[in-house]
């Protein structure tokens, strides 16, 4: 793939889509599932844009034999069908939120105000690195799995660390994930892929980072896309798993230190990276993960890297390394890519 | 003007605290109905600035925020439409809305325009105490009172630490949950209401789920204040809402004063 997309280097998949239940979602779903037990909760309640944590929730909680509602918006559950079927056949019940733009910002105010009638009982099992303290950290912490194995893995493949480590960033749960193990390694450069959506220039995207201000949303204060006044905007993007309209403080945080930079990648561009991944490995990521993929395929990797000085550990070696993200699998996405396929 | 404590301290039945989205159906409307909840026997009117994800707020009250929002309502139209409120009403009067308008107008200036127009305080539901001293030492500096709220489940050193910063009085959140009309009352309200009076010399008044004279007047004895939102907001949306909200109102107040008619319901 690398060769024939013209990449002088080498470009490393972290291959989260190949874990149960398809996504990286299974690692906070199932840490959560096991402290709500510890806890002695009976019932878990969650959001979903995408569907993947959802499923990942509903098979945390089918293992381990806690009630299990999933908030999703109807938009999401249109876009995202196969992963309704999943999250039903596991045993979850699954309430649609019909209100707003029908995505994950819905679900997730539905979700907390489920969560705070029935507190005693119900964990609120939230799947991104958003919400109020202790979610962002919780989060991060059950996801740094994806950073610590991709260490010892590249150590062990190429002897030394990546130049740069890419991943999406909606919430942004997998990319904090790859991200929080390398930060103390400065010269690792850390890039996270914001939804670009059909435009930056006119609005219709989930670039919370790129384009929003700090406000205070659903528990914490961070970049969030708001108008004038701090109402919540909208967002668009083909990938239901970006279409939020805040992102983790930790990210703000990172982007307001300068150690992570955070760049855009529209739809049809994530959707290419999808096709061109499939057609060259055999391997159909996540629309979300494609984002990630598409932003070292088009070349903003060359571009942005003429203009940086090399610094660091590796300003010596010839090839580059690079890791990508891919967060999860494609599946869930066959609906949307095969009506664009057909418009082609 | 309309001093919150003093309300309290001169009060001689449990007050009536009424609740309303500004901009629902429309401004002009909202304050029309600030002046016949005062004629009609609220002591308090809570003023809602509504906000795109009003999470702690039922179906009702979101209906009415997001139609608020449709028709164009911002934090400065509400500001600009009540610059003349004192004019026409003395009670006190609160803003209710989320953290995020108040952060993006600017904390230090929501104050003092707040106070500028007569308002005597707010209650944010969103903002917790750990997070509010940007807010509170703006509120102080303009003499307004900030409300927080305590719910059942609230812990002790948690509560202890709301009593300490509270002004005005303490929100008791009546159930866990969110706002909007219900059936019937929470059981072991008149333990939790025990519980924080044990902690505060403070006027404790209670909300969320409380909408018929026969609930507030179950509730009246063991706090200083009630307060309705939905069951007003409700009345808002109809043709003959004012002819309905002041009898609504004329009876809640009736049952605050312990008005035997709705003791058997």
């Amino acid at each position: 793939m690398a060769e024939l997309a013209g990449i002088e280097g080498t470009i490393y998949l972290k291959r989260e889509d190949l874990l149960h239940t398809g996504a990286h979602k299974i690692n906070n779903a199932m840490g959560q599932a096991l402290l709500a037990r510890k806890m002695g909760k009976r019932r878990i309640v969650a959001e979903t844009g995408a569907g993947q944590h959802g499923v990942a929730v509903a098979a945390a909680c089918a293992v381990l034999d806690l009630d299990c509602i999933i908030y999703m918006g109807e938009e999401d559950m249109q876009r995202q069908a196969p992963n309704v079927s999943r999250i039903k056949l596991l045993g979850a019940s699954i309430k649609a939120v019909q209100y707003g733009s029908r995505t994950l910002k819905e679900a997730v105010n539905e979700a907390f105000r489920h969560w705070v009638a029935d507190v005693k009982d119900t964990h609120y099992l939230l799947g991104s690195a958003v919400g109020p303290h202790p979610f962002p950290v919780m989060v991060r912490d059950f996801q740094a799995v994806i950073g610590r194995e991709v260490k010892e893995q590249i150590l062990c493949e190429a002897g030394r660390l990546p130049d740069e480590i890419v991943a999406c960033v909606g919430g942004g749960s997998n990319a904090i994930g790859i991200f929080y193990p390398f930060i103390p390694d400065e010269a690792v450069g850390l890039v996270g892929v914001e939804a670009g959506g059909i435009g930056m220039e006119n609005g219709n995207h989930a670039a919370s980072i790129n384009a929003g201000k700090v406000g205070i949303f659903h528990g914490s204060r961070s970049n969030i896309l708001q108008d004038n006044y701090g109402f919540i905007q909208s967002t668009h993007s083909i990938s239901a798993g970006l279409d939020y309209p805040g992102v983790g403080p930790e990210h703000s945080h990172l982007k307001s230190t300068g150690r992570a930079r955070y760049v855009t990648v529209e739809d049809e561009e994530a959707l290419d990276a999808a096709r061109f991944l499939s057609r060259t490995e055999g391997i159909i990521p996540a629309l979300e993960s494609a984002h990630a993929l598409a932003y070292v395929l088009h070349g903003g990797f060359h571009k942005e890297r003429e203009a940086l000085p090399r610094k660091g550990l590796h300003s010596n070696e010839t090839e580059r390394i690079i890791v990508v993200n891919l967060s999860g699998r494609g599946d869930k996405d066959m609906g949307i890519i095969g009506e664009r396929e057909g418009e082609g | 003007m309309g001093d919150i404590s003093a309300v309290f301290a001169e009060k001689k039945h449990t007050l009536l605290i009424a609740y309303l989205t500004l901009g629902y159906p429309s401004l002009e409307v909202s304050l029309q109905a600030v002046r016949l909840l005062e004629e009609s026997g609220a002591d308090i009117i809570e003023l809602g600035i509504p906000f795109s994800d009003p999470l702690v707020d039922g179906a009702t009250i979101q209906q009415a925020s997001y139609q608020a929002l449709q028709n164009g309502i911002t934090p400065p139209k509400c500001l600009e439409a009540l610059h003349s409120i004192r004019e026409q009403v003395k009670i006190p009067l609160l803003f209710m809305s989320y953290y995020n308008p108040i952060y993006q107008y600017g904390p230090e200036k929501f104050c003092a325009d707040s106070s500028g127009i007569g308002i005597n305080g707010f209650i944010i539901p969103d903002l917790p105490p750990e997070e509010s001293v940007l807010l509170e030492q703006a509120a102080k500096g303009h003499d307004l009172d900030m409300v927080y709220l305590v719910a059942p489940g609230t812990p002790q050193k948690r509560l202890e630490e709301i009593e300490r910063r509270s002004s005005g009085f303490i929100y008791l959140v009546s159930v866990e949950g969110v706002t909007g009309t219900r059936q019937g009352l929470p059981g072991h309200l008149e333990e939790f209401v025990a519980r924080v009076r044990k902690a505060t010399s403070k006027p404790l008044c209670l909300g969320f789920g409380i909408s018929t004279p026969y609930q507030v007047n179950q509730v009246a004895k063991d706090v200083d204040g009630v307060i309705v939102g939905s069951g007003i907001v409700e009345l808002m949306g109809r043709n003959d809402w004012q002819r309905e909200l002041s009898q609504y109102v004329r009876d809640l107040k009736s049952a605050c004063n312990g008005g035997s008619a709705y003791a058997a319901g």
